[in-house]
C-alpha cells in the first residue's frame, strides 16, 4: 500500500502510520551516493538519519578537507523555518545575538537559552529574506519553538527532511563550485548567502562550514539533492573531492575550536542532572551575549551571574604535551586537585600539536591558569597506559588558514 | 529606616510621572495604592471602568434595581489590613449574619454566630460533633492563616521572615499536643467529604461543608485537596472570629467606598475611565503604562492589580518576558464555575421554614455532600447541573437603596456553571436561568410571580464584565497546585515578577480571592520593603 492510499479505516491508518518502525533509521537524500562510494561501512545515528563515521579512511578524508575538498552531508542537521512579520523580533527574543545586525542573504553563529540561561542549543541562523530565516542546529526545538511564538505573528516548521544540504568544504572548494558553473560564487564573503539555479530550482550557497577552512554549504529541495550532488562531484573529479565521514570533520571542527552541543556541554533540555546545565559564559559562548539588545530568553539570568559572579564554569582550548590525544581526560590542577573535563581532542596534523577542549570548574580556569595536567588512559591490549601530562591553556582557534576569509578565494 | 521608607521627592516630577502606579481600583488595587500612598510617595490607581470598585463594582440590572456587583457579602476582610488603612466596613451591631441551610425537606439548619457556634435545627448530638469538627477545623485554618499575611517564601532565597513564620506554624501545629498536630497533616490534603463523614451524619451540614470549601472552585467534596477550599474559607474571620461574614453597613455598595476613601485619604490620585493599553517595558524592567488613548504615564513601580494573565499576555510585549514564564502564566486554570444571579422582586421572598429574621442571613440550598459532588459530575465535561447548588443574599434587606420601596433583590451565587460549556452559553444561559429559578420557586413558593427581572451572569459574562479571565473571582483556580511559590506561578509568585518595577496584586496573587485586600496590601508592603524578586 503506498502513502498517498486513502486508509479504509483508523486501525488501518495506525497500521500504516506504524510502518516507520520498519525503518528506525531514516535515510538522508544522498544516501544511495554515500553507500556507492562506501568502503568501511561505519555509520551512526545523527539525530534519526543514518551518517557516516567515515567513508574510506578517517586519516585521508582529514587531508582532503585540509589539502583538497571534501564533501559532507549535513541533511540530518536540524532545520527550522521561521517566517512572518515579526520573525525577527521573534528571533531575536529567542536567540542570544541581536537579529536586527543580521543582513538579508547572512548567517550568523547562534545560541539560545531557557528563561534561567542556561543554553539549549546553539546553531546558525540564515537571513534568507527580510521576514524569512532558517535556524540550523544539533538538537530538536519544536515544543520550544512554538511556545516562544505566543504573541508574535511567526510561522514556524521543520524542514529537515525536505531540504538536503551539504557541506563542501576544503582549499578547492571554491574552484569546485566554479567548475560546476555556479558563477558569482567568488564575490561570497564568510557568512554571505547566495541563490543559483539548479534543475529548474535553486541551490542556497552560503560560505560557512564547521571546519575552519575555505568552505560552503549548500542546502536544495530534497527532489534536486542528488542531482546536486552529482553536479559537484563530477566539477570535484580535477580538484580532488572526496566523500567523507563525520570522524575528519570532527578533527577539523576541534581545530578550529568549535563546540558541538550534547558532546562539549549538555544541552538544558537534555540534562538529567541538575548541575550539568550551562550558561553561555560558561561554555566559550559569552561573546553572542548582547545586554544592549531588546529582552530575549535567559537574559536577566545571565547578567545577574555576571554581576553576582556565580559562573561555575568556563569552557577554554588546552594543548597537550606529547601526541596521545585526551579525550574524555579528567583534569588535575598541580597533579592532584579536579579541575575538569576535556570534552574533545585530538592531534592535530595542521598545527602538529595535541590539542583539546575542556571544560574547567572555576576557579581554574579563571584564576589558576597554570600548573594543569591532564591524566591520559591509553588502552593498550587490554592494559590502561596512564600516562599525566602537562596542559597549557592557550587560544582558540588551534589553527587559523588565511583562506577561509580571502575573497575571492582561489581557483586551485 | 532603609531608603526606600524615604518619602521620594515627588513635587519636581512632571505631571505624567509618578512614583507608582496601580492598574486597577478593584479592592486589592485600592489596598496596594493606599499602603503606598501612606509612605509618601506619589501614586495613581488607573480603572478602565467609569466607576472604582472592581468586582465589587455596583451597576443597575434592571430600572430602579441595582446590584452590588460580584460579591454579596464580606466574609475575610482581613483585619490588620483593615486596620492598617483605616477602613471603616463594620458589621451592623447585634446578631451576626447567620447561614441557613435548606435542602427542601426538612426545616432549615440554622448556623449562628461565627460558622456555626451554635445550630438550630439539627439534633444536640449532631450540633456536639459539627462543635468539634468546626474547632478542629477552625484550629487548622489558623496554623494556615499566618502565612496569608506575607509573601510567600522565595525558593532559594529563603530569609529569616520565612523561617520565623514556619517555626511558628510548626509551634502552632504541636500546641494542642503531638496527636492534634498529626492529624492537620493527615488531613491538610485530604477531601472534605471524608474529613466531614469522619464526623457528620445530617446531610445538610455534610452538604454546606461541601459547599463552602467548593464553591469558586473546580473540584466537588469527593476530589482530593478539596478541604484546603474548607480551610482558606476559615481563615478569615470577622470580629475576630473564624468563619465569620457580614454585610457592612451601607450593604455591600459600601466597600468600594471604604478602600476608596482609604486610598484618597492617602493622596492617592484614582482615575476612571482609563484603560491601560500596554506596560511599558524594555530589557527586564518597567517604566510605565501607555493608556489606550495613547497617553504615556511614567513610574518606576507598576503595580498590577488585575488578573495575572490579563497582565501578562495582554499588556506587557510577549518579547519582555522568557517563554517558560510566559507558558506558565498562559496554563494557569482559571476558568470559572459560578454564576451570578441578580433577581429583582416585586416584593420580599418567603423561604419556606425561614423565620422572616434569617431571611436577612446567607441561604444555601443543598442537600447532602452528595448532591454538591453529584452538582459537579457535569461540570467536569463541559456541561452545568441540572441540580445545582447556591447560595442567596437578599443584598435590598440591607441596603434599602438597592431596589424601589417594598420590593427586594436577590443576589445568587450558582455552581456548577463552568466557563467553557459545550453547548455555549448562548444556548445554554435560559435553560440554565430557567432551572434555577424553578429551585428556587420550589423553596420559596411564589417567588415566580413576583419577578420583575432576572440577569443572570456566566462566567462569559463576568469575564466580560469585569475583565476576569475565565469569570474566576479569584484569579485562577484556588488550588493545591497553584497557591503560595505556585501562585500564579514560581517566577511571579512573591509579588515582583521577572519584570523588574512590575508587581502583582491582584487575588491571582498570593494568598487568593474574596475581599480581604491581602494581595494589594502584601504587594504594597513587599515594595516598600525594598521589593526585589
Amino acid at each position: 500500500m503506498n502513502a498517498l492510499t486513502k486508509p479504509l479505516n483508523a486501525t488501518e491508518a495506525r497500521r500504516t502510520a506504524r510502518n516507520h518502525i520498519l525503518t528506525p533509521r531514516l535515510e538522508t537524500p544522498f544516501h544511495p551516493r554515500l553507500v556507492a562510494l562506501d568502503e568501511v561501512n561505519d555509520w551512526y545515528n545523527w539525530a534519526g538519519y543514518k551518517a557516516p563515521h567515515s567513508i574510506f579512511d578517517e586519516e585521508l578524508e582529514y587531508f582532503a578537507i585540509r589539502s583538497t575538498a571534501a564533501l559532507f552531508d549535513i541533511s540530518p542537521m536540524v532545520k527550522y523555518r521561521i517566517t512572518g512579520y515579526d520573525a525577527e523580533r521573534y528571533l531575536n527574543r529567542l536567540t542570544l545575538r541581536d537579529v536586527r545586525k543580521l543582513g538579508v542573504n547572512r548567517v550568523h553563529y547562534t545560541a539560545w537559552c531557557d528563561d534561567h540561561g542556561h543554553v539549549l542549543d546553539d546553531g546558525t541562523l540564515f537571513r534568507l529574506g527580510e521576514k524569512d530565516f532558517r535556524l540550523c542546529c544539533q538538537e530538536r526545538h519544536l515544543p520550544w519553538l512554538l511556545d516562544s511564538a505566543f504573541g508574535f505573528e511567526v510561522e514556524i516548521f521543520e524542514e529537515t527532511d525536505e531540504i538536503a544540504g551539504l557541506a563542501l568544504q576544503g582549499p578547492t572548494s571554491h574552484a569546485v563550485l566554479a567548475e560546476a558553473g555556479f558563477a558569482g560564487t567568488e564575490r561570497l564573503k564568510p557568512f554571505d548567502i547566495a541563490s543559483f539555479a539548479h534543475e529548474g530550482g535553486a541551490v542556497t550557497i552560503s560560505r560557512t562550514g564547521f571546519t575552519g577552512d575555505l568552505g560552503y554549504e549548500l542546502f536544495v529541495s530534497r527532489a534536486a539533492a542528488v542531482s546536486l550532488w552529482d553536479r559537484l562531484w563530477n566539477a570535484g573529479a580535477e580538484h580532488g573531492i572526496r566523500a567523507i565521514g563525520y570522524s575528519a570533520l570532527n578533527r577539523t571542527r576541534i581545530e578550529a575550536g568549535f563546540i558541538v552541543a550534547n558532546a562539549d556541554f549538555v544541552t538544558a533540555e537534555a540534562a538529567l542532572r541538575a548541575d550539568r546545565v550551562r550558561l553561555p559564559d560558561e561554555i566559550g559562548l559569552d561573546w553572542l551575549v548582547d545586554p544592549d539588545k531588546p529582552n530575549f530568553n535567559g537574559r536577566r539570568a545571565i547578567l545577574d551571574a555576571r554581576r553576582n559572579q556565580t559562573l561555575k564554569h568556563i569552557l577554554v582550548g588546552l594543548e597537550i604535551e606529547g601526541n596521545i590525544s585526551a579525550e574524555h581526560a579528567i583534569v588535575y590542577h598541580r597533579g592532584k586537585r579536579e579541575a575538569g573535563l576535556v570534552t574533545a581532542a585530538t592531534w592535530s596534523p595542521t598545527a602538529k600539536r595535541n590539542i583539546a577542549i575542556a571544560s574547567l570548574t572555576r576557579p581554574y580556569g579563571t584564576k589558576f591558569v597554570d600548573d594543569l595536567w591532564v591524566e591520559i588512559y591509553a588502552m593498550r591490549e587490554l592494559s590502561y597506559q596512564k600516562m599525566m601530562k602537562r596542559a597549557k591553556i592557550v587560544p582558540r582557534p588551534f589553527v587559523k588558514l588565511a583562506r577561509r576569509t580571502v575573497t575571492p578565494p582561489g581557483l586551485r | 529606616m532603609t531608603s526606600s521608607d524615604a518619602p521620594l521627592k515627588s513635587s519636581k516630577t512632571p505631571a505624567n510621572a509618578y512614583d507608582a502606579i496601580v492598574i486597577g481600583a478593584g479592592h486589592n488595587g485600592l489596598a496596594a495604592a493606599a499602603k503606598l500612598g501612606r509612605s509618601g510617595r506619589k501614586v495613581l490607581v488607573l480603572e478602565a471602568a467609569n466607576a472604582p470598585g472592581g468586582a465589587t463594582r455596583g451597576r443597575e440590572f434592571a430600572p430602579g434595581f441595582r446590584s452590588a456587583g460580584l460579591a454579596h457579602l464580606v466574609n475575610r476582610l482581613d483585619p490588620e489590613v483593615a486596620r492598617d488603612l483605616g477602613l471603616t466596613l463594620t458589621a451592623k451591631p447585634g446578631h451576626a449574619m447567620p447561614t441557613a441551610v435548606l435542602d427542601g425537606m426538612n426545616e432549615p439548619a440554622v448556623l449562628r454566630g461565627a460558622y456555626g457556634e451554635t445550630i438550630d435545627g439539627v439534633t444536640p448530638e449532631e450540633a456536639a460533633a459539627f462543635s468539634r469538627l468546626r474547632d478542629k477545623l477552625t484550629f487548622q485554618a489558623g496554623i494556615l492563616k499566618r502565612f496569608l499575611r506575607r509573601p510567600p517564601p522565595q525558593l532559594g532565597a529563603i530569609g529569616i521572615g520565612d523561617v520565623s513564620t514556619l517555626m511558628a506554624a510548626g509551634i502552632g501545629l504541636i500546641r494542642k499536643g503531638r496527636a492534634e498536630g498529626r492529624d492537620f497533616l493527615r488531613m491538610l490534603l485530604m477531601n472534605v467529604a471524608d474529613v466531614a463523614d469522619e464526623y457528620l451524619d445530617d446531610g445538610r451540614l455534610n452538604g454546606l461543608l461541601s459547599f463552602d470549601a467548593t464553591l469558586g472552585i473546580h473540584l466537588g467534596p469527593r476530589s482530593p485537596t478539596s478541604l484546603l477550599g474548607l480551610y482558606y474559607r476559615l481563615t478569615g474571620e470577622v470580629d475576630g472570629r473564624a468563619g465569620g461574614q457580614f454585610i457592612p453597613e451601607g450593604g455591600m455598595a459600601a466597600v468600594a467606598p471604604a478602600f476608596l476613601k482609604a486610598a484618597k485619604g492617602a493622596g492617592v490620585t484614582v482615575r476612571c475611565g482609563a484603560r491601560v493599553g500596554r506596560i511599558l517595558a524594555d530589557r527586564g524592567s518597567t517604566r510605565g503604562v501607555v493608556l489606550t488613548d495613547g497617553s504615556e504615564l511614567t513610574a518606576p513601580v507598576v503595580v498590577s492589580a488585575i488578573h495575572p494573565q490579563a497582565t501578562f499576555l495582554h499588556l506587557v510585549d510577549p518579547a519582555e518576558t522568557g517563554t517558560a514564564f510566559l507558558r506558565a502564566i498562559r496554563h494557569v486554570r482559571s476558568a470559572g464555575n459560578v454564576a451570578k444571579l441578580d433577581l429583582a422582586l416585586s416584593r420580599m421572598p418567603n423561604f419556606t421554614g425561614l423565620t422572616g429574621r434569617d431571611h436577612a442571613g446567607r441561604i444555601v440550598i443543598v442537600r447532602s455532600m452528595t448532591h454538591v459532588e453529584e452538582a459537579f459530575n457535569p461540570a467536569k465535561y463541559g456541561e452545568f447541573s441540572q441540580d445545582p447548588v447556591m447560595e442567596i443574599v437578599l443584598p435590598s434587606l440591607a441596603d434599602a437603596t438597592l431596589a424601589p420601596d417594598g420590593a427586594c433583590t436577590l443576589s445568587a451565587l450558582v455552581q456548577y456553571a463552568p466557563y467553557k460549556l459545550q453547548q455555549g452559553w448562548e444556548a445554554g444561559k435560559p435553560a440554565f436561568l430557567k432551572i434555577v429559578l424553578d429551585i428556587l420557586e420550589h423553596h420559596a413558593p411564589g417567588l415566580g410571580r413576583t419577578i420583575v427581572a432576572a440577569d443572570l451572569s456566566t462566567p462569559i459574562d463576568i469575564e466580560a464584565e469585569y475583565n476576569l479571565p475565565g469569570g474566576h473571582w479569584h484569579h485562577g483556580e484556588l488550588q493545591a497546585d497553584q497557591l503560595l511559590i505556585n501562585r500564579p506561578t514560581g517566577a511571579a509568585s512573591g509579588y515582583a515578577t521577572p519584570i523588574e518595577g512590575l508587581y502583582l496584586a491582584s487575588a491571582g496573587a498570593h494568598p487568593g480571592g474574596g475581599i480581604s485586600g491581602l494581595a494589594g496590601w502584601n504587594a504594597a508592603r513587599h515594595i516598600l520593603a525594598g521589593g526585589t524578586r
